[in-house]
């Protein structure tokens, strides 16, 4: 066992800081307080080859692996959630399953626009009423001649609006329940996809979430991902993968908020000392810290794990559940050693504390995430 | 078109330690980076890459860590790097320094020599004019903009007070400036392919070079002491609003014809 980085993955280390610092810290703020999606700061992400980081170049990614993609994520989230979970929806969610369950054609037609952040994706499961139930879609698909026709909406979309490939679940057979579900890649400008209402939320705010629309979609079979009945077994490993982005995105926010709570508390003094030299303070940062070294552990073997081809699902839902609550625990206590400085806008741990709620709920609430652990450790 | 871009790789930091007793600089422990006018250097030099083709190769003399900064400098986009690196090259001053790179060049091909400036751990800027003249080919330095023709390259040449516009005909050598550009970051797959290509290691038997002139016994320079500089007297702490605070930062670098 060998906790070392590689020397890829320091280089990586190294310029994800930098892009981070430079780039997406002086950001941060506007991007959460206008709930503006950072469109520059997705295009340098393209031009630094972020958005293809695990595919081989031949699909114009950049030949690297997963445990480096989602250091991207982490380094971004440290001092931006929005711009974190960007990556990992575009990434995880989109680009991945195409990349694992694509025909050659549909990953040559679609994966070098996405690995080179030409284009963005986002994928389409959640449903007014088919949430953690997502056996519960009403989407249909009909088969006409060589097109899938598709009705229904979606809600909740990451990167909505603002994606170019949507990876979107359908019933094609309802009497089969989950098996009748199927995921097709359906593309921005068909004619009767619409994006509807966008959400306001209490975080992650900059990040477009809105509901997809689909009146009569004439989708080509040549746009089916995976087989027709297939949808539900490629949804659920998709989300595997995108448990490990969600889980780096919760370990940003931790070690972005002990980050920022270390520089306040040796400059804030309070009855003539630095509050860092309180006991209480240095308890706390230790927890915080230790606990978000456990998560970065976790995450990091779901990625690793993934990369060796190894099975993941179960560690990647540990990772994510527990660098989650993490996120939710470490960001908790920042905003209170900041103290009243920390409920204001003034300082970003109470925008980090608002991001890090999502990550307990989005791609599998924690409650799923015991669900699938607990399956595995009862089997 | 053949470039050559000298870097150094230095420790991003101002507090470096110093050894007492040679006066040379203690490097561990220190993250190191590629010296800032190397680096927009070799941006430079990626720039004519990209628009006309060029070749570039990355040349460091350093220690064996100093691999580092030419990985670096190969996910960036440089096509070659090469690191001189023996013991006999160690405890060099700019002379032997300029002496040893000036012998690997010519092992090379080239049109154009890069050079930062200076290196911000010695700040000399002695290195870049010293390897044109043993070459003896011409040198523009403090180069804050760039321009390449078919024989020639022309370039502004930045000082404190002005600047001179300057043709210099190929072959020939340029030091540049931090300032000039923004040195782009290492790319994702390009940082992924570092590793898999080879950095070439010259030692002593790889150069031809009088070894007089090379090493710290090849140093004409003594340091006769080092230390850090201290602060010359305790600062003044006013507590005022922002507004007055910048007016009696303006009103006393005035006072000391700071500004």
């Amino acid at each position: 066992m060998d906790f070392q980085l590689s020397r890829e993955h320091q280089l990586l280390a190294t310029t994800l800081k930098d892009f981070a610092e430079n780039e997406v810290r002086p950001l941060a703020r506007e991007t959460d307080e206008k709930e503006a999606f950072p469109v520059s700061t997705v295009e340098k992400m393209a031009r630094f080859g972020m958005m293809g980081i695990p595919f081989p170049k031949d699909f114009g990614g950049a030949g690297g692996d997963n445990l480096g993609y989602i250091m991207a994520v982490e380094a971004l989230s440290k001092v931006c959630g929005t711009t974190g979970v960007i990556l990992s929806a575009h990434t995880s969610l989109c680009a991945a399953p195409i990349y694992e369950f694509g025909t050659d054609e549909q990953k040559r037609r679609f994966l070098p626009d996405l690995a080179a952040g030409r284009k963005i994706g986002a994928f389409g499961l959640t449903e007014p009423n088919a949430g953690t139930d997502a056996a519960g879609q009403q989407t249909a698909a009909v088969l006409s001649g060589d097109k899938y026709i598709l009705t229904g909406s979606k809600i909740f979309i990451t990167n909505a609006g603002y994606a170019d490939v949507y990876i979107v679940f359908a019933m094609t057979d309802r009497s089969k329940g989950t098996r009748g579900i199927s995921a097709f890649i359906v593309e921005k400008g068909m004619p009767g996809f619409s994006i509807g209402k966008k959400e306001e939320k209490m975080g992650i705010r900059g990040s477009s979430t809105c509901e997809l629309i689909f009146e009569n979609v004439e989708v080509p079979v040549t746009n089916l991902l995976g087989r027709e009945g297939g949808g539900f077994g490629l949804a659920m490993k998709t989300l595997d993968g995108g448990r490990i982005g969600i889980g780096a995105q919760a370990l940003g926010l931790a070690q972005g908020a002990i980050d920022e709570t270390v520089k306040y508390v040796k400059e804030r003094k309070q009855f003539g000392k630095t509050i860092g030299s309180f006991q209480n303070t240095q308890f706390q940062l230790a927890d915080m810290q230790a606990r978000t070294d456990a998560a970065r552990l976790l995450v990091y073997r779901a990625a690793c794990l993934k990369d060796a081809k190894q099975p993941y699902s179960t560690e990647a839902a540990m990772a994510k559940l527990f660098a989650s609550e993490t996120a939710m625990a470490v960001t908790t206590m920042a905003v209170q050693l900041h103290g009243g400085y920390g409920y204001t806008r003034e300082y970003p741990v109470e925008r980090m504390m608002r991001d890090a709620k999502i990550t307990e709920i989005y791609e599998g609430t924690s409650e799923v995430q015991k669900m699938v652990i607990s399956a595995a450790v009862l089997k | 078109m053949k470039i050559i871009v000298c870097i150094k790789q230095v420790p991003d930091t101002t507090e470096v330690k110093i050894n007492p007793t040679t006066g040379t600089l203690i490097r561990e422990g220190v993250p190191s980076i590629i010296n800032p006018d190397d680096k927009s250097g070799l941006e430079a030099a990626l720039v004519l890459k990209e628009q006309q083709g060029a070749h570039v190769t990355v040349l460091s003399m350093g220690p064996p860590q100093a691999d580092l900064a030419l990985r670096e400098a190969l996910a960036m986009g440089a096509d070659q790097a090469i690191l001189l690196s023996d013991r006999a090259f160690g405890g060099a001053d700019t002379w032997a320094t300029s002496s040893t790179l000036a012998a690997a060049i010519r092992k090379l091909e080239w049109d154009l020599i890069i050079c930062g400036r200076q290196a911000i751990d010695g700040d000399t800027a002695q290195v870049g004019p010293q390897i044109a003249e043993h070459l003896q080919v011409p040198h523009v330095s403090y180069v804050s903009e760039l321009q390449v023709g078919e024989k020639a390259i022309e370039v502004k040449r930045k000082f404190e007070d002005g600047w001179q516009r300057l043709r210099v005909q190929f072959p020939c050598l340029i030091t540049t400036l931090k300032d000039m550009n923004q040195a782009r970051y290492m790319s994702m797959a390009g940082i992924y392919s570092a590793y898999k290509q080879e950095v070439k290691i010259w030692g002593l038997a790889d150069i031809d070079v009088d070894q007089a002139n090379i090493g710290l016994k090849g140093s004409p320079t003594r340091v006769k002491a080092s230390y850090t500089k201290g602060t010359r007297s305790a600062g003044k702490v006013y507590e005022v609003d922002p507004r007055d605070g910048a007016r009696i930062i303006v009103e006393s670098l005035k006072e000391k014809f700071i500004i």
